[in-house]
């Protein structure tokens, strides 16, 4: 599904990415873990097409296709999701009409006719619950005064409405208490088939207890200096980060 | 107020008309023309003005050797009306009111509508006219009250709800030649009574068009006034207008002024709140593109104790297009426990597109909850990001992030069809940036 060869950005005139390699296929979960600073949000902006970050070398293939040729908007209608770090507050949209024209344009893409408002609401009762949100916060103005566990069950919600083919969850634990955590979890777990795929950018191990991973990355300085499967994450809580640092300042 | 001639010969030019045109013979017009040469056209040095070089756009687009007023041939104002909306029409062209392309104002319940000049006559008129607005006090009220032909005079009689809002078109047809225009408007809601007033510009041809107006509205106690401009003429429009409302003891003011083409629109809008418990909800919208120059000049006077005041004005700016923003808020001693807001925000779409506000808060009171608040910024690249990120083109999440910021100001229209209308020329717009 999502093939990363070699890929190289920066912002500025800092060098992030220095050659990342990763291959994603359906029906599979991947964490990218890694210390503050070694890259992992850099990447999952780079995928999502944020474009203040300047690619500068290699190539991702999605589905076949050239994503790095392609605005965010088509990203997403042909299949990425970003769940933000830190959503965005936008005043004066609220979360049902910004949802409403998301899922047409994309279903436009994909060839699919537009939701009416009746399929619209049924569609969006069913995934409010995947996620336990309340339709009065999706009246409201998007994200606008929204707690932190608030906006990553809203991002979860956008994602279960979407049905993306690759969900990229940047850092969703960030700022989550224990309950919140689980309900989030929860979601994305309930959205994973066989056809789809998931990328978990995390710190952390806690969320991986939740989402369970079939390979972990770690990635330092730009590179994916080691990959495992779901026991690298163990390793790597027990051991620190420093334990990947020292082994490469070895190397 | 300190003046400079900016060009003598624009001066001479207008003494001639003056002299010669037929219809300005009365004292008042000559003490308006007195108070005009007295003042001059205001200059870039001039303050008020600094920002709007209107002397020498009149030079460089005007031939003043003919400034009297020019006949039309329209004689359907059909294009011009709000669709949907049943409504009062009064038409103007060329700044002479056209009883043929108006309604029946003869005829309609519980109201007065007339000729400025016959309500003059008959004396209905004389508490008001030009005890609002006085010549003195601007240089192109001067002017209007030199050069005024026509006006309309309005009287809503004490306690009459008006259902159906008043629309006023004022048309300029530029097809053969430019126009030169100077038009009034008197209008009195009389003691709890209520009205919506629209006040709509357009134009047809090319030829410039130099239009001033001088407004004086009186909103009398528990009275209601929703008072809406709309400033959409793609010709090229050359205006000034000089409005006064003054507000009863617990009157209602609510004013949406959109402003969207043009040459160059000036809008002097005063509110002058005289009396307690009023409520005053001040609304603009710019939404700029091309080169136009749209400068809002207003002032909120509070004269009496324990009135709110709200203004809020934003602008969205594209191409080479200027916007001004001047807020002026005066707390008199007096006028204690009173609450007066003021917002100014402003986003700019390019490099080329400027705007100039100022907040003038004079405050003489002690007790009073008084803000403001001025920005100007750019589109939030983030919010936009975010928009894209699922699956919303560039296009549309500017459109969708530009409407969430203009919609705010809407919020003072009540009636459907009117609140339709603008969303559309609102969306409409913002389409094109």
């Amino acid at each position: 599904m999502l093939i990363v060869e070699n890929l190289k950005a920066r912002i500025g005139e800092k060098e992030i990415l220095n050659g990342i390699n990763l291959r994603v296929n359906a029906g599979e979960v991947h964490a990218i873990m890694g210390p503050n600073g070694s890259g992992k949000s850099t990447l999952a902006s780079v995928l999502a097409g944020r474009e203040e970050y300047e690619v500068t070398g290699g190539q991702v293939l999605f589905d076949d296709k050239n994503l790095l040729d392609l605005a965010p908007d088509i990203r997403a209608c042909e299949g990425i999701f970003l769940a933000f770090q830190y959503p965005v507050e936008i005043p004066g949209v609220s979360t049902v009409n910004f949802m409403k024209t998301a899922l047409n344009k994309i279903r436009a893409h994909r060839g699919q006719p537009a939701l009416d408002a009746v399929a619209f609401l049924q569609l969006m009762k069913e995934k409010m619950k995947l996620v336990e949100i309340d339709q009065s916060l999706l009246s409201r103005s998007l994200n606008e005064g929204f707690s932190g566990g608030e906006k990553k069950r809203n991002e979860i919600f956008q994602m279960a409405m979407i049905e993306p083919k690759l969900s990229i969850l940047d850092e969703t634990d960030s700022g989550l208490d224990i309950d919140a955590l689980r309900i989030v979890a929860n979601g994305v777990n309930k959205l994973r088939t066989k056809n789809n795929a998931t990328i978990v950018v995390t710190h952390y191990q806690r969320l991986l207890e939740y989402i369970v991973p079939d390979f972990v990355h770690v990635l330092y300085k730009g590179r994916i200096v080691k990959s495992g499967g779901k026991e690298l994450a163990l390793e790597l809580e027990s051991k620190g980060y420093d334990w990947i640092k020292n082994e490469m300042a070895t190397a | 107020m300190t003046t400079i001639v900016s060009n003598t010969d624009l001066k001479e030019k207008f003494s001639k008309a003056f002299e010669e045109a037929q219809g300005l013979k009365s004292q008042l017009h000559k003490e308006a023309f007195d108070a005009f040469q007295n003042m001059g056209l205001p200059g870039t040095k001039t303050e008020e003005y600094r920002f709007t070089p209107i002397a020498r756009l009149l030079e460089k687009n005007f031939n003043l050797d003919e400034i009297e007023p020019v006949p039309s041939g329209i004689n359907s104002v059909k294009d011009f009306l709000i669709p949907d909306l049943d409504a009062t029409v009064l038409v103007f062209l060329n700044g002479f009111f056209s009883e043929t392309l108006s309604s029946s104002i003869n005829n309609i319940d519980g109201l007065k509508i007339s000729k400025l000049e016959s309500a003059l006559a008959s004396g209905e008129a004389a508490d008001y006219f030009q005890k609002l607005l006085k010549p003195s006090d601007d240089p192109f009220t001067a002017l209007n009250s030199a050069f005024w032909q026509d006006g309309i005079f309005i009287h809503v009689p004490p306690h009459t709800k008006v259902e159906k809002p008043i629309l006023i078109l004022h048309i300029n047809d530029v097809v053969d030649r430019q126009s030169i225009a100077h038009t009034r408007l008197l209008l009195v809601v009389g003691e709890g009574s209520e009205l919506t007033l629209i006040e709509k510009s357009n134009s047809t041809g090319d030829h410039s068009i130099f239009h001033t107006f001088a407004e004086e509205i009186a909103v009398k106690e528990n009275a209601t006034l929703n008072y809406i401009k709309i400033q959409n003429d793609d010709g090229k429009l050359h205006q000034v207008a000089n409005s006064l409302i003054h507000q009863s003891a617990q009157s209602i003011l609510n004013t949406f002024t959109l402003t969207l083409s043009g040459a160059l629109i000036r809008n002097n809008f005063n509110i002058a709140i005289d009396g307690e418990f009023c409520e005053s909800h001040f609304h603009g919208l710019y939404l700029l593109n091309g080169s136009t120059l749209a400068d809002n000049h207003t002032v909120v006077d509070h004269l009496k104790p324990n009135s709110h005041s709200n203004e809020l004005y934003k602008g969205v700016l594209d191409g080479n297009s200027k916007g001004i923003f001047n807020g002026k808020i005066f707390v008199r001693p007096h006028a204690q426990k009173t609450n007066a807001f003021q917002s100014n925000r402003n986003i700019l779409l390019t490099d080329t597109a400027t705007i100039n506000t100022k907040p003038q808060l004079e405050i003489w009171a002690d007790d009073v909850k008084c803000s403001h608040g001025c920005t100007t910024g750019q589109l939030d690249e983030e919010a936009l990001f975010y928009l894209r990120s699922r699956g919303i083109p560039l296009e549309n999440a500017k459109a969708m992030l530009l409407y969430a910021f203009a919609a705010e100001t809407l919020e003072v229209i009540k009636k459907t069809e009117l609140k339709n209308y603008l969303d559309q020329r609102i969306s409409d717009r913002l389409a094109k940036f």
